[in-house]
């Protein structure tokens, strides 16, 4: 019997906290208490409150403890989250256990004393409405309360022992003074609880970047590292799993079109349905062009699509395409194309992943554009701009969403950006415009570099932008060096020799 | 001399409880002359009676009447400091001292 259990792995609970289940993979563990700590701000309430609330909404009761905000403060702070508090206490699903202190109360310590008045109440709360999980905030708050520090420690591990007899599920988080340093301010918080947790507010090139990390599950596997997460209104704490996105995506084969034919046809048939293409090309070189017809293509196969658009405005972007033959409002009024559009630093770059995963969900378009990467890439450090990329490229495959992103080069011939060097292998194909300069004119050029899974046109072509759009020409057949932004001309004659020197070597091409 | 109203909250019968209960009971009879009404609640018992005054410590002693409020938590084997509490007048002058409100 008793060997049987041995082996029982520890059961977990989906919190209901979008994605920290899968960073957590599964949950928490069921009938354990977990530590959260983090500094001022860092969320740890939110998080507390979230876990309590998402039980509810799954249908399971919880019990909230408080030692440092009082439950009036906490009722109304969270009614911006959408989480309604007052109501589940009436519908008998949440009890509060209001142990904040009370500044207009003076307390006499006059000899030993106990806590078990506070685990009597809790214990009341619990059965009161068969809650299965308990949040306690904050435990150092306790320790502020009594003068006597080592009794409260002490009770304090003999509360945690006590909530998992009764069988719940807790949360207690904990104070720190520093981001990177000491788990708790007290020092002997991490040791009353089986897991630790910690969020981090970290302040990184000007902006705060929030992240949550598990240090320790004991007897269960999770995700190892900082994991980014934002806290959005109605919604509260939404963590963004980096890793585990990659696992469930899907490829496919279906084609669809770029909106030009003959992109299509250097593409080798047109884009791939859930791939995510990057068009790199410095100012004007035709890249929103290239977003307008790709929109374009979408809606004309009666397909939805969103445009993300961070460098333009709205009217802007309207005024564009009609100087191209495209009727961006029609598109709009006919259901198949939104626009949203914005400054790239009015919200951090967590927060737009979120705002962008949030209107997808909501437009569910067949076509994501966006115009331009390199807007948002100065709005977080590149650490968080990779991660963003990362979370927006895989979750638009998951969706089945063919993407369409531009970035922007530094230089006007050739040149790469720092938006390409990071986000160039989490694309699935990449499309280059570039200036030619030829005997005193600024040619444009285009190739396509990476087709991930297709064969697809190796030669830089010239196009010309005209009142129709994109009109592809011919291969820029006697220049070199267009990428590397020196293109040298070629003497007809010496071409002639290179290309039959190259046939005679290999006569089955 | 008005009379004391004083509730005691205890934790089930420990070896706690009986000394605060008997640290109490003495200083009443000697400091309050038998002028006072003692309560006493097992939060274990009546854990709502806890969670309406919010207390978190057993044993706490309540003082509700005269006014103010006091609330003194502990076994009440610092006989000093329970008095202090209940604000009670003694001829100790220390007491007095210590006593004057902050």
């Amino acid at each position: 019997m008793s060997a049987a259990r041995v082996h029982t792995p520890v059961e977990k609970i989906a919190t209901g906290i979008s994605s920290f289940d899968i960073i957590a993979k599964g949950g928490l563990p069921r009938n354990r208490t977990t530590l959260i700590s983090g500094t001022a701000g860092s969320g740890k309430t939110i998080f507390a409150v979230q876990f309590i609330a998402a039980g509810i909404e799954a249908g399971v009761p919880g019990v909230f403890v408080t030692f440092e905000e009082s439950a009036t403060d906490i009722r109304k702070n969270m009614l911006s989250f959408g989480w309604d508090l007052e109501r589940w206490e009436s519908e008998g699903k949440l009890a509060f256990v209001d142990a904040s202190p009370d500044p207009s109360v003076d307390i006499i310590e006059a000899g030993g004393f106990d806590l078990g008045a506070l685990l009597a109440r809790v214990k009341h709360a619990v059965r009161k409405v068969k809650a299965e999980r308990v949040a306690v905030d904050s435990l150092g708050a306790v320790f502020s309360q009594f003068s006597d520090q080592s009794i409260v420690r002490s009770e304090l591990f003999r509360i945690a022992c006590a909530l998992k007899a009764i069988g719940v599920t807790a949360v207690l988080t904990a104070e720190r003074t520093e981001d990177y340093g000491p788990i708790a301010r007290f020092g002997v918080e991490e040791f009353i609880a089986d897991n630790v947790m910690i969020l981090r507010n970290v302040l990184e090139d000007e902006s705060r970047r929030r992240t949550i990390e598990i240090l320790k599950f004991r007897g269960c596997d999770h995700q190892k590292g900082e994991y980014p997460f934002t806290i959005v209104p109605n919604g509260g704490v939404i963590v963004i799993p980096l890793s585990a996105m990659h696992l469930s995506m899907k490829s496919s084969n279906v084609r669809i079109s770029s909106g030009n034919a003959s992109l299509d046809e250097m593409c080798g048939g047109g884009l791939f349905r859930d791939s995510v293409t990057l068009v790199s090309g410095a100012t004007g070189t035709g890249k929103t062009l290239t977003v307008t017809q790709f929109l374009q293509g979408g809606a004309s196969n009666g397909e939805r699509c969103l445009l993300l658009a961070f460098e333009e405005s709205r009217d802007q972007l309207v005024r564009n395409a009609t100087g191209w033959g495209f009727d961006f409002e029609e598109m709009e009024r006919q259901g198949q194309l939104r626009v949203v559009c914005d400054y790239p630093d009015v919200s951090g770059l967590e927060d737009w992943l979120v705002t962008i995963q949030a209107a997808i969900r909501d437009f569910k378009p067949h076509r994501v554009a966006l115009d331009s990467l390199s807007a948002l890439e100065h709005v977080g450090s590149a650490k968080a701009f990779r991660e963003f990329v990362i979370g927006l490229t895989s979750f638009i495959k998951h969706e089945e969403i063919t993407g369409l992103f531009t970035s922007t080069t530094a230089s006007l011939m050739g040149g790469d950006s720092i938006t390409e060097t990071h986000i160039s292998t989490l694309t699935d194909s990449i499309i280059l415009l570039r200036y030619v300069e030829m005997f005193g004119e600024m040619k444009r050029g285009l190739t396509v570099l990476k087709m991930r899974g297709s064969a697809h046109d190796k030669a830089i072509r010239e196009f010309t932008i005209d009142k129709g759009g994109m009109r592809m020409g011919q291969p820029f057949r006697n220049v070199t060096g267009i990428l590397a932004g020196s293109p040298v001309h070629v003497s007809p004659s010496d071409l002639e020799r290179v290309w039959g020197q190259l046939e005679a070597d290999s006569p089955e091409v | 001399m008005s009379k004391y109203l004083l509730r005691l909250f205890v934790t089930g019968a420990s070896t706690r409880t009986a000394t605060a209960i008997s640290n109490l009971r003495r200083i009443c009879e000697q400091e309050l002359e038998g002028q006072f009404d003692l309560e006493i609640i097992d939060v274990l018992e009546f854990p709502e009676l806890a969670e309406d005054e919010k207390i978190l410590a057993t044993p706490t002693l309540i003082k509700s009447l005269p006014l103010p409020l006091r609330r003194v938590i502990g076994d009440l084997s610092d006989t000093e400091k329970v008095l202090l509490g209940l604000e009670v007048q003694t001829v100790r002058s220390h007491v007095n001292d210590a006593g004057a409100p902050k």
